[in-house]
């Protein structure tokens, strides 16, 4: 599984030390899942209410702008184990995609009327890509750069 | 930082040298996904039937598995494995957390799916459900427990797993990523005991 020939080993302290410079995704990526699940909470507590949208749509535009910022701030880390965190990313996005089509399926099957609907949707598919985001950095961050 | 890599290998002694080989491991249990897909299948069959008895055995079924896990686990498991020696541990971690990688979104989606199509059924999401405030406090309460266990808890179970597949896996960082496990799995065991309050007085109005 592990010790490919194109797979550096090294020790633990060169993968400790890279620590402190990479950014903090998995922070930025756990920002953006509580700003969704805020948002999702609300807009569960006045299911069925005419409310205004506004602020769940502020907190679903807010969880997708940083996680905008959080793709940007990781796709400029000049060295990282880029095979495993693909490797880890797909599979996460298939399974969360899975979870995700579930949710909207019941929103959906449930006649959710089509702007709280639009909103779920832009909540679940940001909360699709995001999860698998922190599960694949927190992966990578510890493993052997390619060479 | 001290190069604290634990030998797991299960080479006999005196057989070559280096270091031991990887552990031999799968990270999803491949035998494990048909009856996830199978109860996720049923979920959805459950929800588009809107059968009552499905809803609430896929939702009371799924809760009651998901409280239980979280409970026993950070409430007796965590403690237990603080206290093993760590190739102990390592053993426990490879055959226990990826099963816990499968399991727990599973258990998760059955929960929540079926609970919200379960609670729409019966006129529980209806602003005018004399208990609403009881319910949006479970909302507040899973929605907590879902940013620490996919923010916190997952990530650090899968970070041990490929941990432990390197040739030399790195002692100090599974015991500092089991801590995060272990203390996040507490806390996520303490909020469903809220959880249990809430549902319980609900289920009994």
């Amino acid at each position: 599984m592990t010790g490919t020939p194109e797979v550096a080993d090294p020790t633990a302290d060169d993968i400790d030390l890279r620590q402190p410079s990479l950014p903090p995704v998995a922070r930025l990526a756990t920002l953006t899942l509580a700003l969704v699940v805020v948002g999702g909470i609300y807009m569960a507590a006045n299911y069925g209410r005419s409310v205004s949208l506004v602020p769940p749509l502020a907190l679903a535009v807010a969880g997708a702008l940083v996680l905008v910022v959080n793709v940007v701030l990781l796709a400029r880390i000049p060295e990282f184990a880029w095979n495993k965190f693909f490797l880890v990313f797909r599979w996460a996005l298939l399974a969360y995609l899975v979870f995700a089509g579930i949710l909207e399926f019941v929103f959906v099957f449930d006649h959710t009327p089509g702007r709280q609907l639009a909103l779920f949707s832009g909540m679940l598919a940001v909360f699709a890509i995001d999860v698998p985001l922190i599960l694949a950095f927190s992966v990578a961050r510890y493993q052997p750069l390619p060479v | 930082m001290a190069d604290t890599a634990v030998t797991v290998g299960t080479a006999s002694p005196g057989v070559g040298s280096g270091p031991p080989p990887p552990l031999e491991f799968s990270i999803v249990p491949v035998r494990g996904i048909p009856i996830a897909a199978a109860l996720l299948v049923g979920l959805v069959i459950a929800i588009s039937s809107n059968n009552l008895w499905a809803l609430t055995f896929f939702h009371v079924g799924g809760g009651g598995l998901w409280t239980s896990i979280d409970l026993f686990l950070g409430l007796i498991i965590g403690p237990i494995l603080g206290r093993l020696s760590i190739p102990a541990r390592v053993e426990f971690t490879v055959r226990f957390m990826p099963k816990m990688l499968l399991i727990m979104p599973t258990l998760v989606a059955m929960t929540l799916g079926a609970g919200f199509q379960l609670a729409h059924n019966v006129g529980n999401l209806d602003a005018n459900y004399p208990h609403h405030g009881w319910l949006v406090a479970s909302y507040i309460i899973v929605g907590v427990m879902a940013v620490i266990a996919l923010g916190l808890l997952e990530p650090a179970n899968l970070a041990v797993l490929f941990e432990l597949k390197k040739p030399r896996p790195n002692g100090e960082r599974i015991g500092r990523l089991m801590k995060i496990f272990v203390y996040t799995a507490g806390i996520t065991g303490l909020m469903q005991i809220a959880t249990i309050v809430i549902m319980t007085f609900l289920a009994s109005r």
